[in-house]
């Protein structure tokens, strides 16, 4: 896999997809509310503070400067502008032309749409922006009282404004605790799409190892079924197909060894007539010179099958020992060179075979073992492929490699996945007095029965590069004993 | 010839092998049971026992062990190619030599012919050296075939004898298993190495003071035997 397309694989994955569905859907919630609110408070607190304005200042102007005469002097003007400036506050008071000012600091807010308001009589407010602070501008006209009890409009215009720091910062602080909100709860809600991603990919999760180990080959594997969901559903089904597959593995397992005990015990059945046949077939080679035609050629016939039936018979059960398990090695520090050797020279192949074998390989390994595969595949090369046969030795401190070579036709493709199969002839025609059919199979367990650690004796089959077959026989030097033998 | 008491169960295989061996120039004495065949030993003296390893009744390796009892007659073990176990169980029960089932006769002849050499008189190998001589306690014979420690005569079997013969007469110099199997057993080359391993095993047993820690035969891990140096 590529990074980017792991990058994919973990971007598209289920957990990433709860984390942002969670994570979405509590940020929408959040600035939904959270928003709202604000708004609302927001508003109700300038209201409240508008309201609480208007209030005072009439309260003020109606308590405090009921004015009698008119025109107001520019004192009088000055005088009622600084007893309406407080610290919130201060006041613009303005008639036709004089106007007076609480504080001098600021500039003039008085926009003329407002004095328009104003001067109609009605209470006209705005919010401005005084020196770079918020603030709520209050306009109203002063009335005159009339001897009557009555008012009218005196000219007198009146305008207080007053800071909106004290709110600005109410609302800012509502701003930041709905911030606050709405982070803690996008936090909760990624918390809590982690939690229920887990729920649900844990048994995701636990199915896949499952799956795994099951595909291993580790037939008795299950799942532990949690609750009822449809999790819960597919575990029930895993464990239904595993108890299937474990049942039916195992049927066919015991048919395979009760077919292989079988072949096994026919073949120490075969042994006692075998045993009494063997024993007398040098009478019979003797005697058949003696015998007249048909009879001599029976009595041949009768030795040479009955040797030949003894053969697939041992085959036979050394196979069985290997499927088994009671193939034991009996070890020995043997110089693969002489071993060798000795094997061709016992065959009477050593003028025959071009060898390859430098002197002084010593390796622990069951000769007699070491023998039975030299010997099959040599005299393989020489039934099969075609002289020059060659046998080459070779060694590193781990491994023994012996390669028997022949320059015949080499095997063929379709042939190659099968040699070592048991009873497999390449060759239909080939007859039974050319050997059991087991010899290649024999040599390859024979090959894997040395084993050390690691490393594992194996015989693999192969043609060479410059036509014929080749058989590589590996050997591990050091071989652990496999306890039977001392 | 030589008498040869044959010691197995089955009938047919019991003719075969005494029809074969009888043509090859031996007396054959043939008995279907281990009890028959202690009776036989006990008034009719044999060179040689072949014996069946799966017999009715007494089972071959406690036959092999009386026998062993009886005195030094050497003893070929016919097994099944089955049994590794079995072989080695035999081996320590004291035979000789083992051949595997189904045999062919000329190769149990060889095999008795082979075994029949190491208790005559040609199995004075190094011959040449005659007169006494003395490996610590113990004193080897070779002229009369011999072997006593502090003085008493060790009773050992032809093989076993034949084997501390090749051994101490190259005394310090290591052993192949291979190569005693060639000069004791006259195995060719491809001989059993249990075969070696059992009998140095009992040969200790007769002649060290402690089999555990052995001072006469030596196992030289990864070659093989040495005898000594004391």
């Amino acid at each position: 896999m590529t990074p980017w397309r792991r990058v994919g694989a973990w971007v598209s994955g289920l957990r990433v997809r709860l984390v942002l569905a969670f994570a979405m859907l509590g940020v929408t919630t959040t600035v939904a509310v959270a928003g709202g609110s604000y708004f609302q408070a927001r508003n109700v607190i300038l209201q409240q503070a508008q309201d609480a304005a208007v209030m005072s200042l009439t309260d003020q102007l109606t308590k405090l400067y009921p004015i009698a005469q008119l025109p107001p002097t520019q004192d009088d003007l000055q005088l009622l502008a600084q007893r309406l400036s407080d610290r919130e506050s201060f006041a613009v008071v303005v008639y036709r032309d004089m106007r007076a000012q609480g504080a001098s600091e600021f500039t003039d807010p008085l926009t003329p749409e407002l004095r328009q308001k104003v001067r109609d009589g009605r209470i006209a407010w705005q919010r401005v922006s005084l020196a770079g602070q918020p603030a709520l501008l209050i306009g109203t006209q002063l009335a005159l009282d009339r001897p009557d009890g009555t008012s009218r409009p005196s000219g007198v215009e009146v305008y207080s404004v007053r800071n909106l720091v004290p709110e600005q910062q109410s609302i800012d602080q509502l701003a930041t605790r709905a911030w606050l909100t709405g982070g803690l709860s996008l936090v909760l809600a990624v918390l809590l799409a982690l939690l229920s991603a887990r729920g649900v990919l844990r048994p995701v999760r636990d199915l896949g190892r499952a799956a795994r180990r099951l595909g291993e080959g580790d037939l008795s594997t299950r799942l532990t079924v949690r609750g009822a969901d449809e999790l819960a559903d597919v575990a029930r089904t895993f464990n239904h197909t595993a108890g299937t597959l474990e049942r039916q593995v195992g049927e066919l397992r015991r048919l395979e060894s009760d077919a292989r005990r079988f072949v096994a015990d026919v073949s120490h059945e075969l042994r006692t007539p075998l045993a009494a046949m063997t024993a007398v077939t040098d009478v019979l080679d003797e005697e058949a010179e003696h015998l007249p035609g048909d009879a001599g050629r029976a009595a041949r016939l009768v030795s040479q099958e009955t040797q030949n039936l003894t053969q697939l018979v041992n085959d036979l059960i050394e196979i069985s020992r290997f499927d088994s398990g009671t193939a034991r090695l009996a070890l020995d520090d043997v110089d693969v060179a002489a071993a060798v050797t000795a094997t061709l020279r016992i065959r009477g192949w050593l003028d025959r075979v071009r060898t390859e074998l430098p002197p002084g390989v010593v390796a622990r390994l069951d000769p007699r073992r070491l023998d039975v595969i030299v010997a099959n595949l040599v005299g393989n090369a020489f039934r099969h492929g075609a002289e020059p046969v060659s046998v080459r030795l070779s060694a590193d401190p781990d491994w023994v490699t012996i390669e028997v070579a022949d320059r015949g036709p080499g095997l063929a493709p379709e042939v190659l996945p099968h040699v070592f199969d048991r009873l497999y002839k390449a060759d239909t025609a080939r007859t039974r007095s050319e050997g059991s059919g087991l010899g290649l199979a024999i040599s390859w367990e024979n090959a894997r029965l040395h084993r050390h650690g690691e490393r594992r004796g194996s015989l693999v089959a192969g043609n060479g590069t410059h036509g014929g077959a080749v058989f590589t026989l590996r050997l591990p030097r050091e071989t652990a004993d496999t306890g039977g033998a001392r | 010839m030589s008498q040869v008491l044959l010691i197995e169960d089955h009938q047919t295989v019991r003719d075969g092998l005494q029809l074969a061996l009888t043509r090859q120039g031996h007396t054959v004495h043939a008995v279907g049971t281990g009890e028959q065949g202690l009776e036989r030993l006990r008034t009719t003296p044999s060179d040689v026992v072949v014996l069946d390893l799966m017999l009715p009744g007494m089972d071959g390796f406690e036959v092999c062990r009386r026998i062993r009892q009886l005195g030094d007659l050497p003893i070929i073990m016919l097994t099944a190619r089955n049994d590794d176990m079995d072989v080695v169980a035999g081996l320590e029960a004291g035979a000789d030599d083992y051949v595997v089932k189904p045999v062919q006769a000329r190769v149990l002849e060889a095999r008795i012919r082979a075994v029949l050499r190491r208790t005559g008189g040609d199995s004075r190998r190094g011959g040449d050296r005659a007169g006494l001589e003395q490996h610590g306690a113990l004193t080897i014979d070779r002229a009369a075939l011999v072997v006593s420690k502090d003085g008493t005569p060790v009773s050992l079997a032809p093989t076993e004898l034949r084997l501390l013969l090749e051994l101490s007469h190259t005394p310090g110099q290591v052993l192949s298993r291979q190569q005693l199997l060639e000069a004791v057993w006259e195995h060719g080359y491809l001989g059993d190495s249990r075969l070696v391993d059992a009998c140095v095993q009992r040969v200790r047993a007769k002649i060290e003071a402690d089999s555990s820690a052995p001072v006469y035969i030596q196992t030289v891990r990864g070659f093989g035997y040495r005898f000594g140096p004391l």
